[in-house]
């Protein structure tokens, strides 16, 4: 259907040349559901833009073709003429791809005028066919609706029957479920794999999702550092993956492990693009490296199974989990003192105005929580359900319109401004936003040092030690106290953002879903960073997230939370074992894992390719 | 692979102001408006250096030497580089001179008033509320004052004289700066790094200081460097109208007005053209410098040029 050779993208910078994709070669089989799994920066997304002749600045070579031609000497007319006819896309950002000014119905149809001659009427009825045929009820009416007037989850069914109108034989899609609730996530997929088997259509999708992946591809490409890393069916890959780097993502995600485990995490972070090194480009993290990894390109290896590896390994690695750690104990104690206690707290803001008739939008409905000291209490639930406000309100950063939130006993409605200030010592917020939520204009000292400066606590040399050794707490080199946070990758900011938190030694830390932002290998280092943290201080975590595979691995209970209220608050193990509310059995029954890892099998080593992706 | 040969590569972390430098210098018309703008603040500081080397004062007189038998003034020539005025007097030390009260003002008002519209724009945008209400209706109000009318009347209350023209200039022109401050500002405000401030316990006095004003600097520098035009235009407007420089002190505005009196201009085209020319390289030059500060400062309003397809690997 679409096979590349010896693809490369480099991307001309002004700090030099990226070199995105490297001499991948890959075929995507008619009717399959083709799945490019890899970290951000892996070059995935890069290489179908490339493709699609979407990047008009970057030198691509090799070859692709589809249909008999090759689409990278297609000249650009014609190149257009195949988007969106023969190649339907789908992208990340439903709500940024549709055009906020147009009816829903007209983008549809402008679609398909772009590429057919028909007439209004014909466009317009097979718009609302595919609408109904992508599960958008009332069609019809819905037709002159606007983007903002339908849901996150709509949007994107809405931009899978734009690309399907036209009944393209292919369709790309990166990332189509991301930006998504884990619910809504589920239905999309379900979607996506029910057109590709009505219409025939083959689907590429590109994802960093390895759980999404291992449930609906047939083939699974994983890429790293602009390599294509392991390449074979998907059942063959996840069950016994024979790159090291497939093992260890599959390792570090937090699914495959019981609750309270140490995950296996994949050290350092990828390699600069701007510079590959020039053997293995993972040897660095590799726990498997040779000496040789590291100065020289390792061969191509083809296994019975048809599974393919770039790696210098002549047998698929044996599963890591093996070694694991062995399971710590818990830190909950039930007569630890209580640190927080919410009681019955209520939020709404008045709505309406002046003209309008004044209404009230409530955002929370009634919360009561207890955390007691060294517990970690998890806070589950899609976007929209309050779990953001709820942190804030505790974190006294909005007052609540009745109720009361009780830190170490006192409450925080009844403060005078010295003990607000006192408060501010106990509770600390960790962000969601590694890049947000740090200031980029200040140095990382200045910043890890705010609370010291703040509080005046600490002060010159004093202050710089202190922070030097917080740097070194959270596993940063202190040498870099004078860097700016642009200078870190996203898990090393998310440091950061940990060691300001810990610096005045807070009787709480509130995480807001504080490893949404990072790859899973980073993901799982900040995890255990966390969990080391708390055993060492006897910290109180309020850990927030949308992940419930998260969730479980770090907390010791979960409350689950839905529009505004908590609707299941148990052990941790005991929500994933015995759900007693329905919204919490609907969210388990959406989240998609990767399958345990079963060991090698009886694969075989058949060829070695030499040398061929050079 | 091509780049990664036998040496372990390094990537180069370039911090932002070499980054900046590098991108500005890249522009050439920045780079070379640049470069007009140092030699005019050389030869505004070399203003004595220049008078003790032809040996005329901006001042005196010529009768003799400068000016023709019938009173006109003399075109260039060896002794009057760029010739003289219609009392004789040497243009070019004038020029120099002149240049020194173009700049001072410029710079002095323009750093005033981003001080203000700075101050002024912060304390909206951060505040909000009445305060912002106040202050934004503030700023309405005196970019609707006309601003010629309101000038006459303070100079023939308070008499012209150069403080009294820099502080025309500031108020006339903060507001511009004091806008882009408030809405910058406001978005800065909601950003998350403030709000983890706060958490923290900053107050807003700490958060506005701290936390936002690093982050302005690149609106600062830039409307900073596009507003010295605009008040060395106004200068020169208010000395062309006689409510600026008190004569006999030389600046460029008032050289125009000289040379527009009695139509002198019509025999002595050098009296407009070199105080013109330098006034227009001057503006030019600040404005272009600013455009190109800009971009540089901020790489992501203009997407780089790279060169075209080519050497195959």
């Amino acid at each position: 259907m679409l096979e590349a050779r010896h693809l490369s993208v480099s991307i001309p910078t002004e700090d030099g040349t990226i070199h995105a994709v490297q001499d991948v070669s890959f075929s995507v089989e008619a009717g399959g559901l083709f799945g490019i799994a890899g970290e951000s920066g892996s070059g995935k997304s890069v290489m179908m833009q490339a493709i699609l002749g979407l990047l008009p600045f970057a030198d691509v070579t090799g070859e692709v073709i589809f249909e008999g031609r090759n689409l990278l000497t297609l000249p650009p007319r014609q190149l257009q003429k195949l988007r969106g006819a023969r190649i339907g896309m789908i992208f990340q950002d439903p709500l940024s791809s549709l055009h906020p000014y147009y009816s829903i119905g007209a983008q549809i149809t402008e679609a398909i005028h772009a590429h057919e001659k028909v007439s209004p009427q014909a466009a317009r009825a097979r718009a609302v066919d595919m609408l109904t045929k992508v599960g958008i009820g009332n069609a019809a009416e819905r037709f002159d609706s606007f983007p903002h007037q339908y849901s996150g989850g709509m949007r994107q069914r809405v931009m899978i029957a734009m690309a399907l109108v036209l009944n393209p034989p292919l369709i790309i899609a990166d990332e189509p479920t991301t930006a998504l609730d884990v619910t809504v996530q589920a239905q999309i997929v379900a979607l996506l794999d029910q057109m590709r088997k009505e219409l025939g259509t083959t689907v590429v999708m590109i994802t960093h999702d390895l759980g999404l992946l291992s449930n609906v591809a047939d083939q699974v490409m994983v890429m790293y550092a602009g390599n294509r890393m392991e390449f074979g069916s998907s059942a063959a890959v996840f069950h016994a993956p024979s790159h090291p780097y497939t093992a260890g993502l599959l390792a570090s995600s937090p699914s495959n492990y019981a609750a309270g485990e140490e995950l296996v995490a994949i050290p350092g972070r990828p390699p600069s693009l701007l510079h590959m090194p020039a053997g293995c480009a993972f040897a660095v993290r590799c726990a498997y490296a040779m000496p040789k990894c590291a100065t020289q390109r390792p061969p191509l290896r083809r296994f019975s199974d048809g599974v393919e590896s770039l790696c210098w390994l002549e047998a698929p690695v044996e599963p890591i989990h093996a070694e694991r750690a062995a399971v710590s104990g818990r830190n909950a104690d039930a007569t630890a003192p209580v640190v927080l206690k919410v009681d019955n707290v209520e939020l709404s803001f008045a709505t309406g105005g002046f003209f309008s008739k004044a209404g009230k939008y409530e955002v929370l409905k009634g919360i009561d929580i207890e955390l007691r000291r060294g517990e970690t209490l998890g806070l589950v639930g899609e976007s929209g359900c309050g779990k953001s406000t709820l942190a804030r309100v505790i974190a006294g950063l909005i007052p609540a319109t009745s109720g009361s939130v009780l830190l170490d006993g006192k409450d925080m409605a009844t403060l005078d401004h010295a003990g607000w200030k006192e408060m501010r010592k106990r509770v600390q917020l960790v962000f969601q936003d590694p890049f947000g939520s740090l200031n980029p204009r200040r140095r990382v000292g200045a910043i890890i040092g705010d609370p010291f400066r703040l509080h005046q606590v600490a002060s010159g040399a004093d202050r710089k030690w202190r922070v030097q050794d917080l740097m070194e707490t959270v596993g940063l080199n202190p040498e870099h106290y004078n860097r700016f946070p642009s200078e870190f990758s996203g898990g090393q900011r998310q440091r950061i953002g940990i060691a300001r938190a810990l610096a005045l030694n807070p009787a709480l830390i509130i995480f807001d879903e504080p490893v949404s932002a990072l790859d899973v290998s980073i993901q799982a280092q900040v995890l255990n960073l966390m969990r080391s943290l708390q055993q060492e201080l006897g910290l109180t975590y309020l850990f927030i997230s949308h992940d419930l595979a998260v969730v479980r691995q770090v907390c010791d209970r979960i409350a689950v939370m839905n529009k505004g209220k908590i609707v299941e608050l148990a052990e941790a193990e005991a929500i994933y074992t015995d759900p007693q509310n329905d919204y919490t059995r609907t969210l388990l029954a959406a989240s998609v894992v990767p399958p345990p890892q079963k060991g090698r099998g009886t694969r075989q080593l058949v060829e070695t390719i030499w040398g061929a992706p050079a | 692979m091509s780049t990664s040969a036998t040496t372990p590569p390094t990537v180069v972390q370039r911090s932002s102001l070499d980054l900046t430098l590098r991108r500005l210098i890249r522009d050439r018309a920045s780079l070379v408006a640049f470069i007009f703008i140092v030699l005019l603040v050389a030869f505004a500081a070399a203003a004595p250096l220049v008078e003790a080397w032809i040996g005329h004062s901006p001042i005196e007189q010529f009768r003799q030497t400068g000016l023709s038998p019938t009173g006109l003034p003399v075109a260039p020539n060896a002794e009057f580089r760029l010739g003289t005025d219609q009392l004789g007097r040497d243009v070019l030390v004038r020029l120099a001179y002149g240049a020194r009260v173009s700049l001072l003002v410029g710079v002095v008002a323009s750093l005033l008033a981003a001080f203000i519209g700075i101050t002024v724009g912060m304390l909206a945008g951060f505040l909000g509320g009445w305060v912002d209400a106040v202050l934004s209706r503030a700023m309405d109000l005196i970019m609707s004052v006309p601003f010629l009318l309101c000038a006459l009347a303070l100079v023939s209350v308070f008499g012209p004289s150069l403080s009294l023209s820099i502080g025309v200039i500031v108020f006339f022109s903060w507001t511009t700066m004091g806008r882009v401050i408030r809405g910058q500002v406001k978005s800065l405000r909601e950003r998350e790094f403030v709000q983890a401030s706060r958490s923290l316990g900053a107050g807003s006095l700490s958060i506005m200081i701290v936390d936002i004003l690093p982050n302005l600097s690149v609106p600062i520098i830039v409307y900073t460097t596009m507003m010295i035009p605009g008040s060395i235009v106004f200068e020169a407007t208010l000395s062309f109208l006689g409510l600026g420089i008190v004569p006999p002190a030389p600046s460029w505005g008032g050289m125009l007005a000289d040379a527009g009196a009695n139509s002198i201009y019509l025999v002595a085209w050098w009296l407009v053209l070199f105080p013109g020319l330098a006034l227009l390289f001057t503006t030019l030059s600040f404005n272009i410098l600013g455009d190109g500060l800009r971009d540089a400062l901020d790489p992501k309003a203009r997407p780089i040029r790279v060169k075209p397809k080519g050497a195959k690997p």
